[in-house]
């Protein structure tokens, strides 16, 4: 049953007419008590998957917002015990919202790799994002969450050409993340131009849902790339709210996350 | 560029095809960088083979960098010891002299090579991450000797202590680039060089420091520096007729202890000591032993030990030499450690400075603060070793910039 709620919620956005909307908050910020009623503010807003970034002292592939996250969140207090704690207790609250952890090798794999899927399994994680560890280093985590049934979650980027992506899709599951610039998090969008071409290659390669994320900041991004991907990631931009207001952040996030699930809807109605 | 035949059970061998050394090294990188790292094997590959290659970087290192650098026997160094010693015992010490290479130290080596293979691979813009400022000195260096722009990514509290070698880069016409995240040092620097990188892939290579980092990092980095071991070797049959019973250097990231040590791999008679950096002593919480203090994990794009917490959260690394403060390790000393073919010794700030006075007065030369790490060893391994046995310490880098640090430290004022 676990196995389910990623493709299900796919399912429903399709049915739907519309591309999943997909929101990215950090752990712990900003503070590990604060962060349930961020991600209930995520839910109610309309976020269809969430995902929860893991906190890391050397954050390499995030931008100044979460990096400023992720230090938040440490000096809060949060562990990786707390993350899981804020998983399952997500996961009582919300049974069918998936719920995908982000974040980078070192925290998943101190404990061994075992250790951390049967975690993710236990705590209703359905999904798993290891921003650092490349195909060629699958070993690492790959086959602990394959063995847990819990999704690995692979990036395809620009500079992944079409004799690499079978190596990039070979033992995903859940979806498939296409990080729409060569950069970090929350800074240059892509011309929708390129994402399109991207897109399109992607979704000829694999029957997995294909998710553009990095950069999207206004609904109407969203519903640009909505209108040619199955999913859009936003995190950033929600990472700034949850920092500008603190424990006053559920509110405009929800707000936030509302105006743009409001444009991926608007779209349906177009189509 | 050592191309002797290697034998199958050679400790020389590795790493393998993954580039691990063991479970050590790897290419822990995101996705968009691991294309480039894929490339940058494939040309080192080809330029490996190619003769033109090898020739311009033997040029360089002749007419530019001033190779071979000497080996120097420490007389008086190797008196002072021996008269503290027990009779017949007090080692004779060499030093291998890194530090009168072009540009004060070691780093050179390695950046000649690195820029002729971005020259190869048609990068035009050069970034790199530095400690001392040693390596963003060579780089910058070496990116103006072949007019290429060049970012240096440097931590804040780092450009405080080394402001000399700041001002140095600047006159070769680099960009200083201050990092003020994390702990504002080496490690903050790395991460920032690599969120570079991720977004300037296109047009820009990384010249890493250190033999870590993603394979074939580690690899070309040490078969750069291994210029250093080849040498000595040759020097000291010359000088000796044989081959010394210990080698030391001084273990940051390990660039100048791996290009010391890996050409006398195979010789087991020959025993080698590194030098991590103990700061304030193992047992605090300001040290930068990753091998004495750390354990396993991942971090700059290679599985290597780290100072870290139970999480796997980064610890904050301290060492009086900005140039070893660093919570990791080359990978493969992780493995040389595992393994219990090199020794690693914990040597704290007050050693390395007492080593740094000691070598100034005995032998008139001012070592670098990470070589005072190497040099303080000598303090009981010296007199550990028969007269008739030969210690090889690489003096890796010269101490004019830590003049200042050392001064404060000594509570004199410049």
């Amino acid at each position: 049953m676990t196995l389910n709620r990623l493709p299900s919620a796919f399912a429903r956005a399709a049915e739907e007419g519309r591309a999943a909307l997909v929101t990215f908050v950090t752990g712990g910020d900003p503070s590990p008590a604060d962060t349930d009623a961020v991600l209930d503010a995520l839910v109610e807003g309309g976020a269809d998957v969430i995902e929860l970034g893991m906190p890391f002292t050397d954050p390499i592939a995030d931008g100044p917002a979460i990096q400023a996250a992720n230090l938040r969140a440490l000096d809060a207090g949060i562990s990786t015990a707390g993350i899981f704690g804020i998983a399952s207790a997500f996961r009582k609250r919300h049974p069918h919202v998936p719920l995908v952890l982000m974040g980078y090798a070192n925290p998943m794999t101190i404990r061994g790799a075992d250790w951390f899927a049967e975690e993710c399994k236990s705590a209703g994680v359905d999904g798993v994002i290891c921003v650092d560890i490349p195909p060629e280093e699958d070993d690492q985590l790959g086959p602990a969450l394959r063995k847990a049934e819990v999704s690995l979650i692979r990036l395809a980027t620009p500079t992944t050409d079409a004799a690499r992506l079978p190596a990039v899709l070979e033992g995903a599951s859940g979806f498939l993340y296409y990080v729409s610039v060569a950069g970090i998090t929350g800074l240059q969008q892509a011309a929708q131009d390129s994402i399109d071409a991207a897109v399109a290659k992607l979704k000829a390669a694999t029957d997995l849902p294909v998710v553009v994320g990095f950069g999207v900041r206004t609904p109407e991004q969203a519903a640009a790339i909505g209108s040619v991907a199955h999913g859009v990631v936003v995190g950033s931009a929600i990472v700034e709210l949850v920092g500008k207001h603190g424990t006053q952040a559920a509110g405009p996030v929800r707000d936030y996350v509302a105006s743009l699930r409001a444009a991926l809807n608007a779209k349906e109605k177009a189509a | 560029m050592t191309a002797a035949t290697i034998l199958p059970n050679s400790l020389r061998s590795l790493p393998d095809e993954r580039g691990h050394f063991g479970q050590f090294g790897g290419r822990y990188v995101a996705e968009t960088l691991m294309p480039l790292i894929l490339d940058l094997e494939r040309e080192y590959r080809a330029a490996k083979q190619d003769p033109a290659f090898k020739a311009e970087f033997d040029g360089l290192m002749t007419h530019y960098v001033g190779r071979p650098s000497p080996l120097y026997y420490a007389e008086r160094l190797t008196a002072y010891y021996r008269a503290k010693a027990p009779a017949g015992m007090g080692a004779k010490i060499y030093f291998k002299r890194e530090e009168l290479n072009h540009t004060g130290a070691h780093k050179i080596n390695n950046c000649i090579g690195q820029i002729l293979l971005a020259i190869r691979m048609g990068k035009t813009r050069i970034i790199a991450e530095t400690g001392a400022g040693q390596h963003g000195v060579a780089t910058a260096t070496v990116c103006a000797r072949f007019g290429l722009p060049c970012t240096i990514f440097m931590g804040a509290k780092d450009i405080e202590r080394q402001q000399p070698n700041v001002f140095r880069m600047k006159l070769l016409g680099a960009e200083v680039r201050p990092v003020t995240s994390g702990s504002q040092s080496l490690k903050d620097a790395m991460n920032e060089a690599l969120r570079d990188w991720v977004a300037t892939v296109h047009d820009t290579f990384y010249i890493i420091g250190t033999a870590a980092g993603p394979h074939p990092y580690p690899e070309l980095v040490r078969d750069f520096q291994s210029v250093i071991g080849t040498e000595t070797r040759e020097q000291i049959l010359k000088a000796e007729g044989r081959l010394p019973d210990l080698l030391i250097a001084a273990v940051g990231g390990g660039s100048n202890a791996i290009g010391l040590f890996h050409p006398f791999l195979d010789d087991t008679d020959v025993a080698m000591i590194g030098t991590e950096a103990a700061g304030h002593g193992i047992d605090t919480d300001k040290h930068a032993a990753s091998l004495t203090g750390g354990k396993p994990g991942i971090l700059h794009g290679n599985k290597t030990y780290l100072l870290q917490d139970e999480d796997g959260q980064i610890t904050e690394a301290h060492s009086i030499s900005a140039g070893l403060d660093y919570p990791g390790i080359g990978p493969e000393h992780s493995w040389l450690h595992e393994s219990g073919r090199v020794e690693y010794l914990p040597v704290t700030d007050r050693e390395a400075l007492d080593a740094f006075q000691l070598c100034s007065l005995q032998e008139g030369i001012i070592p670098a603060l990470e070589s005072a790490h190497a040099l303080a060893a000598l303090e009981t391994k010296a007199q550990q070793l028969r007269e008739d046995q030969i210690i090889v310490v690489n003096v890796s880098g010269r101490g004019d910039k830590d003049i200042y640090t050392v001064a404060s430290a000594m509570g004199a004022t410049i």
